[in-house]
């Protein structure tokens, strides 16, 4: 089958094409379908994820728009300047701000995305992080307490509990040397 | 290490040793994305701040080595021929949004090629790390002490409940893709890739074909990789994403031994007629190129093919991309004179095994 455009090399690809409910099929050469704007020069930009997600974000926030009321200020990101219609549009956050700025209404969406998670559950920075590894080291070694004491080994419990004052300490030593 | 020594290679030094599975997994690939606590996202930035992460980049870890990976070239996007630009993306060291990006992208890559960082992509930093085979344990340890590294210096966007915060929602939290190449030439005979898809796809797993476009994957080449990012740890990540494909690498290899017991000639018909194909060709299209290519892979790993080495599918792959037959030409070529260039090409490193 001979390219439809330059009716000189095989047609390789094959289009449909629906417009107002018409349907037309284009049989076309690989450098014809070039020319015509068929193709692009990265395969990944025929298929764009972000028109799927803004698909998925576009649903009723169950914010009902009485008739008559007044157009609310929108919500707007003060560090970038994003609005959240913005966001839903194109899919993206304009900086790390925005996370805190839209947290209300982020949730659904994330759990959407994630599966029903909304909470980050990996890797904490090593310096960043600061005293988050330790707070996070006490909430294991309080539920490790819990435990102890319940099976009634108080003496290992004695020794958790130092732990956690120790590292009590030092989060407190932490805190006050970062907000010098 | 320079550019040209990149470009000229179609397989990159990392991929010439033989990780664990390498019969069926390629490659394992992590990739975290990062941004800078104080700088909007590259989608809204002004062009000044991105200018300054890529100094800052430039400044700080142009020609410096973390551990094995050496010497790292940085590159700035703007700087690149159209020609170059694709050569990399061909390679996987860059995305093809990276390349399409002016003004400050930039990339990081080490002279092994097993590491590279792109900047203002996407997100600020998307560090990615290659290992040969599947080897997603060892990937994702060094990745994280990469990250390390890099945040020595950069103060990160983290947020206690979100996790590092990335542009796009469906990053944030571990900001980590890992992913795996897999040669599925058995699963894409007899269908049952198509049937696992959408159990996998249940688990948090996506299953695509790396070349190609849509459910067809040109050399029987599929990818691998999680779409959760929030909520569970990078390990666990890891873990599920290698049990998924530890049982591929075990149904394929059931499917390979079927074949070969129920219609081993036909097998071994296909195999040499596609051997036959790559070395006397004049003129061969990118889906025959592939579509052979795999079936001559197959034929190695069964040991119906003798002296023809395992790289020759992945080296092959890159090398007869359009990107590449240009940058071997050095010049743009229309797609006839690629299939004639690529053709020869494939002649030529055939001849070569002998």
């Amino acid at each position: 089958m001979e390219c439809h455009e330059c009716h000189e090399r095989p047609a390789t690809l094959h289009y449909t094409q629906v417009v107002n409910g018409h349907k037309t099929e284009v049989k076309i050469c690989e450098v014809c379908a070039k020319e015509k704007g068929y193709m692009t020069t990265y395969p990944e930009e025929g298929y764009s994820l972000h028109n799927l997600l803004t698909g998925l974000f576009n649903f009723d926030t169950g914010h009902v728009k009485t008739p008559g009321s007044h157009i609310q200020k929108e919500h707007q990101c003060p560090k970038c300047g994003l609005t959240f219609s913005e966001f839903k549009q194109i899919g993206k956050f304009g900086c790390g701000e925005c996370y805190h700025t839209f947290s209300a209404n982020l949730n659904p969406i994330f759990r959407r995305v994630h599966s029903g998670n909304t909470e980050h559950r990996g890797k904490i920075p090593k310096r960043k992080g600061g005293s988050l590894h330790l707070k996070k080291q006490i909430v294991i070694y309080k539920a490790e307490l819990q435990e102890l004491i319940m099976n009634e080994e108080f003496e290992q419990a004695a020794v958790i509990r130092d732990k956690i004052k120790e590292l009590e300490a030092n989060i407190n030593q932490k805190e006050a040397g970062d907000s010098k | 290490m320079t550019l040209q020594h990149f470009m000229n290679e179609a397989i990159s030094p990392w991929m010439r040793e033989q990780g664990p599975n390498h019969d069926i997994v390629l490659s394992s690939r992590i990739r975290l994305a990062r941004n800078f606590a104080d700088v909007p996202f590259p989608i809204i930035a002004d062009q000044k701040d991105l200018e300054k992460i890529r100094e800052f980049f430039k400044e700080n870890y142009e020609h410096s080595s973390f551990e094995e990976h050496q010497n790292f070239e940085f590159i700035s996007i703007r700087d690149l021929t159209a020609i170059e630009k694709s050569v990399l993306v061909e390679k996987h060291l860059i995305s093809p949004l990276l390349a399409k990006k002016e003004g400050a992208a930039a990339t990081l890559i080490s002279d092994n090629e097993q590491v590279s960082v792109m900047i203002n992509e996407e997100d600020h930093i998307r560090i990615q790390i290659y290992f040969p085979g599947l080897q997603l344990t060892k990937a994702l340890s060094k990745a994280l002490e990469f990250d390390d590294w890099i945040e020595e210096k950069v103060n990160y966007a983290f947020d206690e409940t979100r996790g590092f915060l990335t542009s796009c929602p469906t990053n944030v939290g571990t900001g980590m893709r890992a992913s795996v190449m897999m040669h599925l030439p058995a699963l894409a005979m007899t269908k049952q890739i198509n049937r696992m898809m959408p159990a996998i796809n249940q688990l948090g797993l996506v299953v695509r074909g790396i070349y190609g476009e849509g459910s067809e994957a040109l050399g029987n080449i599929f990818q691998i990789s999680n779409q959760i990012t929030l909520g569970k740890a990078e390990e666990h990540i890891i873990e599920d994403l290698e049990s998924v494909v530890q049982q591929l690498i075990e149904h394929e290899r059931k499917a390979r031994t079927r074949i070969l017991e129920q219609s081993g000639i036909e097998l071994e018909n296909r195999i040499f007629r596609s051997l036959g194909v790559l070395e006397y060709s004049r003129i061969i299209e990118s889906k025959e190129a592939a579509r052979c290519l795999s079936n001559v892979r197959l034929g190695i790993d069964l040991g119906i093919i003798k002296n023809v080495s395992r790289n020759i599918l992945n080296e092959l792959m890159v090398l007869t991309q359009p990107g590449f037959l240009q940058h071997y030409a050095k010049k743009t070529l229309t797609s006839t004179e690629r299939d004639i260039l690529r053709a020869s090409l494939i002649r030529e490193r055939l001849q070569f095994e002998e």
